[in-house]
């Protein structure tokens, strides 16, 4: 089956700055159309100012177009429905921990206040050191058992 | 009823309002984008740099997606209207445009800390209720936006009311300070809450809500703050140094968009 190739490929696209983590993990592929005409691919942004969304964009065009079958690929972010953290599939979650990155907290406080796990040793003793990370979609926080620090992808969520 | 974009360019009154609202929202973030990004290496310490430069990367993508929404609607290229468009042109608040301080990025830049919290916080707080207001607009694709900008949109408000809150309740200084930029901000904020000339249209399409709603909504979302940091809030606001709706603006802003779009405008053509 095409479908099953081009999921396939999809699978190879890693998110740039998290290079343990597909595309498909981060629950960012909403779509794939094949039509006489080429494959028609849909992504949600996870922050919209992210700047690897281009980067993404290509390389999902590069790793699609090498399927013998396909002649033309197009890729279009759009924002309905819109990325959540949520979205990250189990899979992903552990993947994001193995590159040393706590998933996104399925949990949020009314107080919009949110806790994360160590990635390293598992703790949940730890505090934030900084909401906004390296990247958009990560904060800073610290382990106060292994005493390290670690970063955790936001969670988003339509109820914020 | 809700429109798509097919249908809003079927409706020449229908696309010119929204036209000119999406103007509106994309020219305020893209401003303070960029008064944001000059602060990058000069905030009170490495995690406000951090944070600081990742809200106006946020912000500046908002403002590319506004953008995109009107190239859509048959507005022009993208690029060409974050870079090309004159001062005259440009529909953002006048507040947003001020400098941060005295001096300019590369010599003595003296900018004012206490400023840029208010400022920021008050139009985090403006932008939040313009877009919970969006989420219920007639235009279908900006409807779908808003619901993706509130996402982040939380985050910026959280950080600078947590700012906001500790530089007013410290005392000395800083609450001398912020009382001072205070001043000035609700001197202009009505240019925040401003629709221009095109207003009763947008409202009329429902595209967003009136002038009178977003501003009560906002004094509404205030007042616990301002009740718990006895806050000297004026009945009403002004718009001091004009509205920069109607395309009136300050020299502060030719020179931000010299200075932005130098590379842009020395090959315009260029691919990046
Ligand atoms: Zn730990």
């Amino acid at each position: 089956m095409l479908r099953d190739k081009i999921i396939e490929a999809l699978q190879t696209v890693k998110d740039p700055e998290i290079d343990s983590v597909s595309i498909i993990e981060l629950g960012m592929v909403e779509e794939v159309e094949n039509t006489p005409n080429g494959v028609f691919i849909k992504l949600l942004p996870t922050f919209m100012g992210c700047p690897a969304l281009e980067i993404i964009k290509k390389n999902v065009v590069n790793a699609v177009t090498a399927i013998d079958e396909v002649q033309n690929v197009e890729v279009q972010f759009i924002y309905h429905p819109p990325w959540t953290s949520d979205r990250v599939s189990d899979i992903g979650r552990e993947r994001l921990k193995e590159f040393g990155i706590a998933p996104p907290p399925r949990h949020i406080a009314e107080t919009g206040e949110w806790q994360a796990d160590c990635p390293y040793c598992g703790s949940t003793y730890t505090t934030m050191e900084n909401l906004f990370g390296p990247t958009a979609c990560r904060s800073i926080l610290y382990c106060k058992s292994c005493k390290n620090p670690f970063e955790a992808m936001k969670p988003v969520s339509t109820l914020m | 009823m809700r429109y798509a974009l097919e249908d809003a360019m079927k409706n020449e009154a229908y696309r010119d309002a929204a036209v000119e609202l999406l103007f509106q929202l994309a020219d305020d973030d893209f401003i303070l984008a960029y008064r944001g990004s000059e602060w990058l290496g000069l905030a009170p310490h490495i995690e406000e740099d951090v944070a600081f430069s990742s809200i106006s990367q946020d912000t500046m993508g908002h403002a590319a997606m506004f953008y995109q929404l009107l190239h859509e609607l048959g507005a022009g290229d993208p690029d060409e209207l974050a870079h090309a468009r004159p001062a005259s042109d440009r529909k953002n608040a006048i507040l947003l445009e001020k400098v941060n301080g005295p001096g300019t990025y590369l010599t003595e830049p003296h900018y004012d800390w206490a400023f840029a919290v208010v400022r920021n916080y008050f139009y985090a707080q403006a932008k939040k209720v313009k877009i919970e207001s969006l989420k219920n607009s007639s235009y279908q694709p900006l409807a779908e936006a808003a619901v993706k900008v509130n996402m982040e949109l939380y985050y910026h408000l959280l950080h600078w009311k947590t700012w906001f809150s500790q530089l007013v309740s410290a005392g000395g200084e800083a609450t001398t300070r912020m009382e001072t930029a205070m001043e000035t901000a609700f001197g202009d904020l009505d240019g925040l809450f401003s629709l221009g000339q095109k207003g009763a249209e947008m409202v009329k399409h429902n595209l967003i809500e009136s002038e009178d709603d977003l501003r009560k909504r906002w004094v509404q979302a205030m007042s616990p703050v301002v009740a718990s940091l006895d806050i000297n809030m004026p009945e009403k606001f002004g718009m001091k140094s004009g509205n920069g709706r109607d395309g009136v603006h300050s020299s502060d802003l030719q020179s931000a968009l010299d200075t932005l779009g130098e590379v842009y405008n020395f090959d315009p053509a260029a691919s990046w």
